[in-house]
């Protein structure tokens, strides 16, 4: 196993050249690149959301989530989509 | 990246990616907007139509506005700016940035000439969101000669230009036989210039491309070699730099599925208008050739006799028709099967289980031939430009 490239006080971004947004055509949040367009579920786009609009931390992230979705225990979940995100080059770490 | 507009498909770069959504309604997704024929280029492969130089009247500033509103309201998403060269539009900034507020993608397909930094700067603030720069070759001679001008070392500094304003740097080189053995010389440009992403396009053949395709085609020892190395920047460069590859189609036994199907998420208007479901798709035979002009581009997207004709599967022939692959690749490129064939509904005779892809195998020997020749006996290279387009197309 490599190291984990997101930590409590990593800053993740939206990848180069990568913008988020809501398409009312396709009725769901979606990532746009050069050339190409994902359809996010609902998780995936309240967390790119909030990683398009604001710079912060996983931590602070983290517990904005929970304050949206009643203190859910969505810790690991948001790791893993980091995780997974980064390997799609969606984001990187800061 | 598919400016070139085919790869990840794009024609060219123009293909690829918005394949994820290929099972929903079908919606233009993909606008390829030629914004013009001109370009101060020559370019002997280029995929443009050899009859350009009839197409008089490009829409105005306020028809292409219209036209990138009603795509948009059917759900486009990616809009490319392509031609020709679009930087000779002077509107460019404008479409950019109302195309940007209209909530679009914005990419700009360009040689980069016409440019400088500061409209580099002006392309930013106006919202535009990728610039793709495309060469002809890694050194200044073969560059210029393939061009027909002197344009290596603008394009460098373009280049250089669209990083330092915060845009990935996205290199595009059509390759052919001409200059696909300087492969380790173009990818090394390519890291000396810090690229992010290299698309290494293989030549498509329409327009001036097919054309010239018997000195374009290359040699199937020069693409083994060529693969090999593009393979290993692949690996030697992960993290740093992306390198797209494809095998040229001639070399496949599987066609390409163009256009992601025909009618299914790609829409081309050219400069006059003419809305076609793919960039090459005006030289078919039996096409109305909607225009914009005339009708919506609902109208023609869902209604016309172009865009409906290759969709779905019912006007297939042998062997795609009961073929189990046809969802894969759409029975490959319509265009493709004119060209060659004759019938455009046709299988792609790329395909290995065409009756007819002895046609393809015949290109390549054709191909070869040329190559063994003398130089002085080889047939010249036809370049793309005005005038050879009028002595082409008898005007
Ligand atoms: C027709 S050009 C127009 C934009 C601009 N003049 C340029 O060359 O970059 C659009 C894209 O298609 C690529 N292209 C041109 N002819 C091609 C061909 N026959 N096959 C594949 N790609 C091609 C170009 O390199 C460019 O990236
Ligand atoms: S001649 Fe070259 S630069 Fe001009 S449109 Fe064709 S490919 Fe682009
Ligand atoms: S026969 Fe047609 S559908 Fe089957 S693989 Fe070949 S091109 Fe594709």
């Amino acid at each position: 196993m490599s190291e984990a490239i997101f930590t409590a006080d990593s800053t993740p971004m939206l990848a180069l050249g990568y913008r988020f947004q809501w398409e009312p055509a396709q009725n769901c949040n979606v990532l746009l690149y050069p050339e190409g367009m994902v359809k996010l579920n609902g998780a995936a786009g309240e967390i790119l959301k909030r990683i398009s609009e604001n710079k912060q931390t996983v931590a602070e992230l983290i517990s904005e989530l929970k304050v949206a979705f009643d203190g859910a225990d969505l810790d690991d979940d948001v790791y893993q989509f980091l995780e997974e995100a980064y390997n799609n080059d969606w984001i990187r770490a800061e | 990246m598919t400016g070139s507009e085919q790869n990840k498909q794009a024609p060219g770069s123009i293909g690829s990616s918005i394949g994820n959504v290929r099972d929903q309604i079908r919606q233009p997704l993909w606008l390829l907007a030629e914004l013009t024929y001109a370009c101060p280029l020559q370019c002997p492969y280029c995929s443009n139509p050899m009859d350009f130089a009839k197409i008089k009247s490009e829409l105005s500033t306020e028809e292409w506005l219209d036209v990138f509103r009603q795509a948009r309201a059917m759900g486009a998403t990616q809009l490319g700016l392509s031609g020709g060269e679009p930087l000779t539009r002077p509107d460019l900034v404008e479409l950019i940035s109302e195309a940007r507020k209209m909530g679009f993608y914005t990419n700009l397909i360009t040689s980069g000439i016409g440019m400088n930094a500061d409209k580099v700067a002006e392309f930013k603030e106006a919202g535009l969101d990728h610039i793709q720069v495309s060469f002809q070759a890694s050194t200044e001679d073969l560059n210029n000669l393939i061009a027909g001008t002197d344009a290596f070392k603008h394009k460098i500094e373009m280049a250089k230009a669209v990083k330092a304003n915060g845009y990935p740097m996205v290199l595009c080189f059509v390759t052919h036989r001409q200059n696909i053995e300087q492969m380790e010389d173009i990818l090394d440009l390519a890291v000396s210039l810090e690229a992010d992403y290299v698309e290494l396009a293989t030549t498509q053949y329409y327009g001036w491309a097919m054309h010239n395709r018997d000195q374009l085609l290359p040699l199937k020892e020069q693409l083994v070699k060529a693969e090999a190395i593009a393979h290993r920047y692949q690996e030697e460069q992960k993290g740093n730099m992306k390198v797209y590859y494809v095998v040229p189609d001639y070399y496949e036994d599987r066609p390409k599925a163009c256009m992601n199907g025909w009618g299914n998420v790609f829409l081309t208007v050219t400069p006059d208008g003419t809305a076609l479901p793919c960039h090459a798709a005006r030289e078919l035979p039996g096409m109305s050739l909607p225009n914009v002009r005339d009708l919506s581009v609902n109208e023609i997207w869902n209604g016309s006799d172009d865009f409906n004709k290759f969709r779905g599967f019912d006007w297939m022939t042998e062997p795609c028709r009961s073929c189990d692959e046809k969802e894969k690749d759409f029975g490959g490129c319509r265009c493709q099967a004119f060209m060659l064939t004759g019938d455009p509904a046709n299988t792609d005779p790329v395909c290995s289980k065409s009756p007819q892809r002895h046609l393809i195998d015949e290109a390549l020997d054709r191909g070869r031939a040329e190559s063994e020749k003398s130089v002085i006996d080889q047939k010249p290279l036809v370049f793309r430009n005005p005038k050879n387009s009028k002595l082409i197309s008898g005007l």
